[in-house]
């Protein structure tokens, strides 16, 4: 692979709506992310961080600017392109989980398997691995109506690992979640990270922000600053 | 190639069990979203299998009748005058003036109670003389027909149906054996072979021939007339020039004026074929329309149940599009649901047109004529609708925007 680094954000508008009832999100955000980190973005609400978020996760397109994916001009691909590419590349987490109701965790693990085409047995195999790896491999046939908030973050987590991602993003992770949980939830995401998992999370919630080697920080759709210096291991120590 | 074939068959049928367990969910709504196709395609179906019971019914009493044959019976415009009867000179003359007639005969029935055995049996008693076995086809498989001399001397000779035989004889024991017809006292000369139905309609195997003299002198009591007389004409003459010769010689025989109307009829077996296929036709097409539009409601059925799948789903649309699902694959998905939904439709209406085929045969006295090509394409016509109908919902879905379907609540 080039030396590129992996997420290149280049003068980056968002602007919603039209004439008069504009809203410019986004006004011009540069960022670039390194393969490896774990970084936390952070701002008041309207500061452009899940805006700037979808963007990173191919789920929207700038206004204008530069995006480049492992150096692919995202801002220049289809839909399906940018399909393909959350496919194969990316890993979702999000606030509200959003896992498929009365289907069991193991089937929503298989899920993004089933939009790659793998056999059933490969599918079946793989979610059971993920599963395992976030430590609920013996709830697999429960639904999530049947597991607690923090199991079914650990589940939609086991979801976007089940590919085998380069990046995993997270918005607002541990949102819903009590601090014992959202403490859990960190830990996982950090050690994930720690296995060559670039990982993206937005959080309100400076003690979770703790956790990243980077830190963003969002004010008026501008990096307002960014604080780099890892204090996960730090906090990993603390929790031994 | 191979691969991405195999990829692709591999989605559909994933896609298909998503269908199933998604309309398992929602049992009742499928059914009753399913309804107007349910219907639709049981009307089709049912109606197309009774004409065709209906049709061959009747192609199988007109070949009953014979080929080539008119019927004349004394029919008045007015149903309050009854016209004159025909009667045996009628018959010759018919016979004897016009060209290319191969043979009449005049015929009466009556019902009658036969005793054998000690046994006894309503059936018909037609009478019937050489002739009129040659004009409608009638086999005699055992014993014989009448003779001559029976036939005009109106003896009490009878020839009886394989109805009459498995009703109130033992096998074998039927030729030479005495039987009571009516008052009437009689010795079994023959046995006709089965045969389909009857000029009247009715089990055309229920039946007891004697002598025309015999019946018209000891059960009509009137020794010349017939109620009507089967015309066995020659193929090679053609059809109407033979009926017009006969109008004008029953209406110069009957002495009708010019102007008035005939005191008969003349029925064309091959007309009556045409008539029934006409009426079948028209009926047939009445209910294919019906069935259509019930069909077309049905659709929007399903179009409406399906766009408030995707309403209610929209969040899921949100999780796989961002989990990396293809548009095409979100449409397939919601296609395959309408198309799967419509198919059950299809089967439950094919099911249920079946049952009523088969009852509605029964009592009305139909054979039942199961017709592959309209239960399969009423199957794949279902399908297409749930294309058609479910393809606005599926598209829909497939345009969500992933950000604003994650938030959807």
């Amino acid at each position: 692979m080039s030396e590129a680094p992996l997420i290149e954000l280049e003068g980056i508008t968002k602007t919603f709506g039209e004439g008069a009832a504009a809203f410019q999100a986004l006004k011009g955000v540069n960022l670039t992310i390194e393969r490896g980190d774990f970084v936390a973005v952070m701002g008041p609400s309207g500061s452009g961080k899940s805006t700037t978020m979808n963007i990173l996760g191919c789920l929207d397109v700038p206004t204008s600017g530069r995006f480049r994916f492992r150096g692919v001009e995202v801002q220049d691909l289809s839909r399906d392109q940018r399909s393909l590419l959350r496919r194969r590349y990316l890993g979702f987490v999000f606030q509200g989980f959003n896992l498929l109701a009365r289907t069991s965790a193991l089937e929503n693990v298989e899920l993004p398997l089933l939009y790659r085409g793998e056999s059933k047995r490969m599918r079946r195999e793989a979610a059971e691995r993920s599963l395992d790896l976030v430590g609920l491999l013996r709830w697999a046939d429960h639904t999530p109506a049947e597991l607690s908030g923090g199991q079914q973050q650990r589940v939609a987590i086991a979801r976007a690992l089940v590919t085998d991602p380069d990046v995993l993003l997270a918005d607002e992770p541990t949102g819903n979640l009590d601090t014992e949980r959202s403490v859990e939830i960190m830990e996982l995401l950090t050690e994930l990270n720690a296995r060559g998992i670039t990982v993206l999370m937005v959080t309100h919630e400076a003690e979770m922000a703790e956790f990243a080697k980077t830190i963003v920080h969002f004010r008026d759709g501008l990096v307002e600053r960014i604080d780099r210096g890892s204090r996960s291991a730090h906090a990993m120590q603390e929790s031994v | 190639m191979l691969q991405s074939l195999r990829l692709r068959l591999g989605m559909i049928g994933a896609t298909m069990l998503l269908a199933l367990r998604e309309i398992r969910r929602h049992l009742l709504r499928s059914f009753l979203t399913t309804l107007g196709i349910i219907i639709g395609v049981a009307a089709v179906i049912t109606m197309v299998t009774l004409g065709q019971g209906l049709t061959a019914d009747v192609q199988e009493q007109v070949s009953g009748l014979g080929s080539d044959v008119f019927i004349v019976f004394p029919q008045q415009a007015d149903p309050n005058v009854a016209p004159p009867p025909f009667d045996e000179a009628d018959i010759r003359a018919v016979e004897n003036q016009i060209a290319g007639i191969e043979n009449t005969a005049g015929s009466v029935s009556t019902n009658v109670t036969a005793f054998h055995n000690g046994q006894d049996w309503s059936t018909s008693l037609e009478g019937a003389d050489g002739e009129f076995f040659a004009a409608q086809s009638i086999d005699v498989i055992e014993g014989r027909e009448f003779n001559a001399e029976e036939e005009s001397r109106g003896e009490s000779v009878c020839i009886v149906g394989p109805k009459v035989v498995e009703e109130i004889f033992v096998a074998d024991r039927v030729i030479g054996e005495q039987m009571r017809v009516g008052n009437v006292s009689c010795q079994v000369v023959g046995v006709i072979d089965e045969r389909s139905n009857s000029v009247g309609g009715g089990d055309a195997n229920d039946v007891v021939f004697m002598p025309l003299k015999t019946v018209q002198r000891r059960f009509i009591g009137n020794a010349d007339n017939v109620q009507f007389f089967v015309v066995k004409y020659d193929p090679a003459y053609e059809t109407s020039v033979i009926q017009q010769q006969l109008i004008d010689l029953l209406r110069e025989r009957r002495v009708i004026q010019d102007g008035e109307d005939n005191d008969f009829n003349i029925v064309d077996t091959a007309e009556i074929n045409d008539t029934v296929n006409t009426v079948t036709g028209t009926m047939t097409a009445v209910v294919t329309m019906i069935a259509a539009i019930s069909l077309l409601v049905g659709g929007i059925g399903i179009m409406n149940i399906m766009l408030v799948s995707v309403t209610e789903r929209t969040r899921e649309i949100g999780i796989r599009l961002a989990i990396g699902a293809l548009a095409r694959e979100v449409r397939l998905q919601f296609l395959m649901e309408a198309v799967v939904l419509c198919c059950f439709g299809g089967l439950i209406g094919i099911l249920l047109a079946l049952g009523l085929s088969i009852v509605l045969a029964g009592v009305a006295d139909l054979p039942f004529i199961f017709d592959p090509a309209v239960n399969i394409l009423s199957f794949v016509f279902s399908a297409i609708m749930g294309i058609i109908f479910g393809y606005y919902p599926a598209h829909r879905a497939s345009r969500l925007d992933p950000i604003d379907a994650l938030r959807h609540e």
